[in-house]
């Protein structure tokens, strides 16, 4: 099949390139830009005049429910969801039901993620052995299934010792390891600890509870030099930590909530079930020095942090019900609305949702290079549209931005130059 | 974080959940109507029709028996139907949800709940998710609110002390887990109170506390020195096991409300506790029982103003015409 996308602007992050120009895909991979390679005869013409054309999304956290939570959503719904936010690839952490910690579960999900045909889906084994933060899981197994890395889950390993032979043993078969900082103890309560917490009576989560663990973690990966991503950062005093081990040269990256940057501890208002994540939504503060350390690169990649929620897991007292949004149809949408209040230019927006994690995955994707496999995502950036439930194709309709009015929204997406969705 | 659940379109009391951001005139009407209703507790025959004919459910996830009772006694001095329900609550076995329970209670045409949930929060969702002509009165939810509690307690001040200007208040113990000290805070200061002063340990301090409008004091001396009224707060046990506290004999030696402590404070000072009190841990018996002890005061006072806001939010009270605070 050979398709041609016609006059659209093309943003390739990766090789620093922004021009309106065509795209040439030919079996499934970049054939060209700017003209078509010998022999290009097209197929399919996609007008993408007035749009922007650029790799489709890497969506580096997304908990898709399938092992074990179906009723909340199954690899198949969120896959067709993923792709109609442009998403091509999701990183599913490993904490399903079974545990992702044995080659049979990395199966289980390439087959359905591949029966679904929408998204690729790609897995993060699990650290320890169930999650448990006791004895190592068989990570030299999972990464031979096809796991792009290891982590935590969701399930921060409180014995220092269990991880950091975790980190070596992840190192010795090149593995980055994906943790995600929030001390279990300190960090089991509701809300961020503030005036907010304070006046509606939740239990409060202090940022120490996530700067603590990120300064642990860090003084290990001074000591092996292991490669570790944090995922999702909600605190101003995360980005400082993170910012000074980047310029000291220690390996590691960091990612951000697409939610964190738009919410704060003052959208709990009046119980808002919806905005109760975890990490909790903190300050003013906090929000703005997120989107700084997004804009800077401290924060090098934007991800959904997707969690589908049947309804009756949000409809409950605040501190009885799940955390989580969802985030795969907003993922485009709210991150554009950075580049409009200027926290960030367009094509380094792109970067932080496509290059920048493929990069640490270690994925020759997330660019448009000629050979590069055609994932591509193309959307018109002024097109409004109000959030709905009726908009959300996610199983999962428990967002807080139902009611937003938001621009930008996907006309077509390619998967290996199969177009899996168009409007 | 005014919250507009409360209020109907023409600003009038729809449910109560919480005491934050409520008009100062509300409070005052609330306040006023109980005054009125403070006699028909001493009649011979302690019944008023306002509320005949309509259907009043206790809804108890979480156990209590003075505020259940006295909510029950107010409702049927109103003459209306009472029903007291204990829903046993466990997290461990998931059962029927909160609303559900409500959407059954509610198909029996229930004029007005009154709620008590382990969970802060718990009223506000029920009050969003019933019909408007179904009513919520939030009987303590979490560590977030206990509006009566809180009415009842001005009120009690009122009556030996009606200027509020230059009133020091003291709440001492544990603010971090009450409601009835966030609740008291802010309707003091809706009030106009003075000084508000909280008093304890940090570790049973909430963050920012001050934001809520009140003085901070770690040390009991200073804390109470010349306010008018000490508000002592139950302290549970539990507090030990969560590294809150190393034990009950040192809070009861540095925070305890003895006589000695009380001489601190003016000499004609008010002393509450919204109970169960634990003699020897917040509070010494001579002081409980002592003669500036109004403990038992408040639980009177808490049928009459229980009363007036079960009327109120009904829709059925009668304002005492002319009378102002």
């Amino acid at each position: 099949m050979h398709i041609l996308i016609e006059g659209g602007r093309v943003i390739d992050p990766a090789h620093q390139f922004d021009a309106i120009t065509d795209l040439f895909i030919a079996v499934g991979r970049i054939a060209g830009l700017g003209y078509p390679p010998a022999g290009f005869k097209a197929e399919r013409v996609i007008d993408a005049r007035g749009r922007i054309v650029c790799p489709g999304l890497i969506d580096l956290c997304a908990r898709l429910r399938e092992p074990g939570q179906e009723h909340k959503a199954t690899i198949a719904t969120e896959a067709r969801a993923a792709a109609a936010g442009g998403i091509t690839t999701l990183v599913c952490p490993p904490d399903t039901d079974p545990v992702i910690d044995e080659p049979a579960v990395v199966e289980l999900i390439r087959r359905r993620a591949k029966a679904a045909g929408h998204a690729r889906v790609l897995t993060l084994g699990a650290l320890t052995h169930r999650l448990r933060g006791e004895r190592l899981a068989e990570m030299a197994a999972l990464k031979d299934a096809g796991c792009v890395g290891v982590g935590d889950g969701g399930h921060p390993i409180a014995n220092t010792r269990v991880l950091r032979r975790a980190l070596e043993y992840a190192a010795t078969f090149d593995l980055t390891v994906f943790l995600t900082p929030l001390d279990p103890e300190l960090g089991s309560g509701l809300a961020h600890e503030g005036q907010v917490a304070t006046r509606m009576g939740l239990s409060g989560i202090p940022a120490a509870a996530e700067t603590g663990i990120i300064a642990r973690d860090l003084e290990l990966v001074r000591d092996l030099g292991v490669r570790v991503h944090f995922g999702r950062l909600s605190s101003a005093r995360s980005v400082e930590l993170v910012a000074r081990a980047q310029a000291e040269g220690l390996p590691v990256t960091a990612d951000v909530a697409v939610h964190h940057l738009h919410l704060s501890e003052n959208d709990l208002a009046g119980f808002d079930s919806r905005c109760h994540v975890r990490p909790p939504l903190r300050g003013p503060r906090d929000r703005d020095a997120l989107r700084a350390g997004l804009a800077s690169g401290v924060l090098g990649m934007l991800c959904s942090d997707h969690r589908p929620h049947e309804p009756d897991a949000k409809q409950a007292p605040f501190g009885d019900t799940e955390p989580g949004i969802s985030g795969l149809d907003t993922l485009l949408a709210l991150s554009l609305r950075l580049v409009r209040d200027g926290v960030l230019p367009l094509p380094a927006l792109i970067e932080r949702l496509t290059w920048g994690p493929a990069h640490i995955l270690g994925l020759d994707r997330g660019h448009l290079g000629i050979g590069a496999p055609a994932d591509v995502c193309v959307f018109d950036p002024d097109a409004d549209w109000l959030v709905t439930a009726d908009t959300l194709r996610s199983r999962g309709q428990n967002s807080p931005f139902i009611g937003w009015h938001l621009q930008g929204r996907v006309t077509h997406t390619l998967l290996e130059g199969r177009v899996v969705y168009e409007v | 974080m005014r919250d507009d659940l409360q209020l109907d379109g023409q600003g009038r009391l729809r449910h109560l959940l919480t005491i934050e951001g409520l008009p100062r005139q509300t409070l005052l009407d609330i306040l006023n109507t109980a005054e009125s209703f403070i006699s028909v507790g001493e009649r011979e025959i302690k019944k008023v029709p306002l509320l005949r004919g309509k259907t009043v459910v206790n809804l108890f996830f979480e156990s209590s028996t003075r505020t259940r009772t006295t909510f029950e006694i107010a409702g049927k001095r109103l003459s209306a139907d009472v029903i007291n329900l204990a829903v046993a609550q466990s997290s461990t076995t998931k059962g029927e949800t909160v609303l559900d329970t409500i959407d059954n209670l509610e198909a029996m045409h229930t004029d007005l709940f009154v709620v008590r949930h382990a969970q802060s929060g718990a009223a506000h969702l029920i009050a969003r998710h019933v019909p408007p002509h179904v009513h919520i009165i939030n009987a303590g939810d979490g560590r977030h609110a206990h509006p009566t509690q809180a009415m009842l307690d001005v009120f009690t001040i009122r009556r030996h002390k009606p200027d509020f200007s230059r009133l020091q208040v003291a709440i001492v113990g544990d603010i971090l887990h009450s409601r009835v000290a966030r609740s008291l805070i802010h309707a003091l200061n809706i009030l106009g109170a003075g000084e508000i002063r909280v008093v304890g340990p940090r570790t049973l301090l909430p963050a920012q506390v001050e934001t809520l409008g009140a003085r901070v004091f770690y040390d009991p001396a200073q804390g109470l020195r010349d306010v008018d009224v000490v508000v002592m707060l139950r302290l549970q046990k539990e507090r030990m096991e969560g590294a809150l506290l190393p034990s009950e004999q040192e809070f009861f030696q540095r925070y305890g409300l003895t006589e000695e402590r009380l001489a601190l404070a003016k000499p004609d000072v008010l002393v509450m506790h919204p109970g169960p009190i634990n003699r020897g841990v917040e509070i010494d018996s001579r002081v409980a029982d002592g003669p500036r002890s109004v403990i038992l005061e408040q639980v009177t006072n808490g049928i009459a103003v229980r009363m007036a806001i079960m009327s109120i939010t009904l829709g059925n009270h009668a304002r005492p015409a002319g009378e102002t605070p």
